[in-house]
């Protein structure tokens, strides 16, 4: 059963293979946007020596790994869930003996693991080579890090899932889904660091799950999380990820009595 | 002429037909594309908490700019949409259909893809202007006005020059391209005071992908920026030459099409 699974990883992960060169072009163009926050950055700091927490430093290291891991957890599969149900073909993937969720997850993972090998780390290394990026010390700091990048890969996939599968219930999700790419980029804290927002906003921003995508991984690789922080950190992305399995498993549940109604 | 303007209208009808429809979607698309322009200026007030100027601009000078760039952004969005072309058009094959009709084959693209709430936009950029304009007190003068449309034009031109080029990509490479959902974020930077930049990226966001022309350029003139004042000048030049090259790159495309072959 498990092999079966795997092989979904395998055949994404050659499938986005074939596609590798348009992948090169992305590249120079993340560089380019880590390139250009990060001279938005110096200018904002001015001769300050630290912002919201933030030395400079320590910022042009965030802003480049978040673009980075950006480049990991990114993927499309509320898109491909949408394009799914409102082609119908969703309706075949109901009567396969397989769960058609996880397939998808497996799915998104063998995507994240092409662009983990082929874009996050070659760019990671010209970001290293251009800018004054620091990495992290500690081989704890490490490890915390690539642990919690995977349950970033988790939490963006179900957030996905579920704005996908609300094509179960609107006609078109097409707005819902450029809204969610939206919500993600700024309450993740990709484009500013949640804590630069002012006070309330950080307050509501600590209830949401989105701050667990970027923000709590990027705080404990540039240091600002040591010890067991990372432990307290990556607690609140296992509980982001064991909360979001509950109204998946209720839209999913949903959606099949649904699809019966409509009869096929 | 006439007939090209026929054609806009009977569009604008179809779409209207279409719309009226779902008219949900259509409230849900104007949301979230003034959640997306409510994030830039979001990004500007959070920065703004943490310094007074930028570039030697201050807060109401940026927003000033930001208001600017959304008049030509709605334009665009609105006449210019590229987004899906490969998708749609390439592997899905629509191309074909397109070039069997008299009209210019990049023309029809941009009707069928007529989105007339981005307008919206647009609308509220003008108000941002007024609004930070008077805070600024800037006050307006006779020329303000019409030299307002001819660099709102120069800028629609060069971002429609700019994605025409960077769709055309498509004709020549067989793989859909992913470049342009990649370049949504460029485009932001030529709206914050270009001389933050080094040079590199200074001389990228003024002469080859030039969105410094539709941000923070042009609205200097209104700033009365003496230093970006003779660059600003340039924006309808740079919008012609750049749609023109958008012209010549889709033309030399489309001789390679071959179809897909469905």
């Amino acid at each position: 059963m498990s092999s079966l699974y795997w092989d979904f990883i395998r055949i994404r992960f050659l499938t986005m293979l074939a596609y590798r060169v348009n992948y090169y072009s992305g590249i120079l163009v993340y560089t380019l946007n880590i390139g250009v926050y990060y001279f938005t950055w110096q200018a904002i700091y001015g001769g300050k020596e630290q912002i919201a927490g933030f030395t400079a430093a320590q910022m042009t290291t965030y802003v480049a790994v978040s673009w980075m891991a950006r480049s990991f957890y990114f993927n499309n599969l509320d898109r491909e869930i949408a394009t799914e149900i409102r082609d119908g073909t969703i309706a075949i993937q109901f009567i396969r003996p397989y769960n058609y969720l996880m397939v998808k997850m497996m799915q998104g993972f063998g995507e994240g693991l092409f662009r983990f090998l082929l874009f996050m780390i070659p760019g990671m290394l010209i970001a290293l080579l251009l800018f004054p990026v620091q990495l992290p010390t500690s081989i704890t700091s490490w490890i915390g890090f690539l642990i919690m990048l995977f349950f970033s890969f988790l939490i963006n996939s179900q957030i996905n899932i579920i704005i996908g599968m609300l094509a179960f219930f609107v006609e078109n999700n097409e707005g819902m889904m450029r809204m969610k790419r939206i919500v993600v980029d700024l309450f993740s804290g990709l484009l500013i660091p949640i804590s630069f927002f002012p006070g309330w906003l950080v307050s509501i921003m600590n209830f949401l799950p989105f701050q667990a995508i970027t923000y709590l991984p990027g705080s404990v690789f540039t240091g600002r999380v040591k010890g067991t922080g990372i432990l307290e950190v990556l607690g609140i992305q296992v509980v982001w990820f064991v909360l979001l399995l509950i109204p998946i498993y209720f839209i999913w549940r949903a959606a099949r009595v649904r699809l019966f109604v409509q009869g096929g | 002429m006439k007939y090209y303007l026929g054609l806009v209208w009977e569009y604008f009808l179809n779409y209207a037909k279409t719309r009226l429809t779902y008219r949900a979607d259509f409230w849900v698309e104007v949301i979230s594309d003034l959640l997306f322009q409510a994030t830039n200026l979001i990004f500007i007030f959070v920065v703004f908490a943490h310094t007074d100027t930028l570039g030697g601009f201050t807060e109401a000078e940026v927003v000033f700019v930001y208001g600017y760039f959304m008049i030509p952004y709605g334009l665009y969005s609105c006449f210019v949409n590229l987004w899906n072309f490969g998708d749609r058009y390439i592997v899905k094959g629509e191309m074909d259909r397109i070039l069997t009709r008299p009209a210019h084959n990049l023309f029809q693209i941009f009707l069928e893809n007529l989105d007339p709430p981005s307008l919206i936009g647009s609308l509220i950029g003008v108000i941002i202007m007024i609004w930070s304009g008077g805070q600024l007190g800037i006050e307006l003068l006779w020329w303000h006005i019409p030299a307002l449309i001819v660099m709102v034009l120069g800028s629609t031109l060069i971002y429609t020059g700019i994605y025409t080029i960077l769709t055309s990509i498509s004709f020549y490479s067989d793989s859909p391209t992913g470049i342009i959902p990649l370049m949504y974020n460029i485009q932001t930077y030529g709206r914050y005071p270009i001389t933050i930049y080094n040079r590199i990226i200074q001389i990228l966001l003024t002469w080859i992908l030039p969105f410094a022309f539709v941000g923070i350029y042009p609205a200097a003139l209104f700033l009365d920026r003496p230093e970006m004042i003779r660059m600003a000048w340039i924006t309808p030049v740079m919008g012609i030459v750049f749609f023109a090259l958008g012209l010549v790159f889709w033309n030399g495309g489309i001789k390679r099409y071959r179809g897909a072959g469905s």
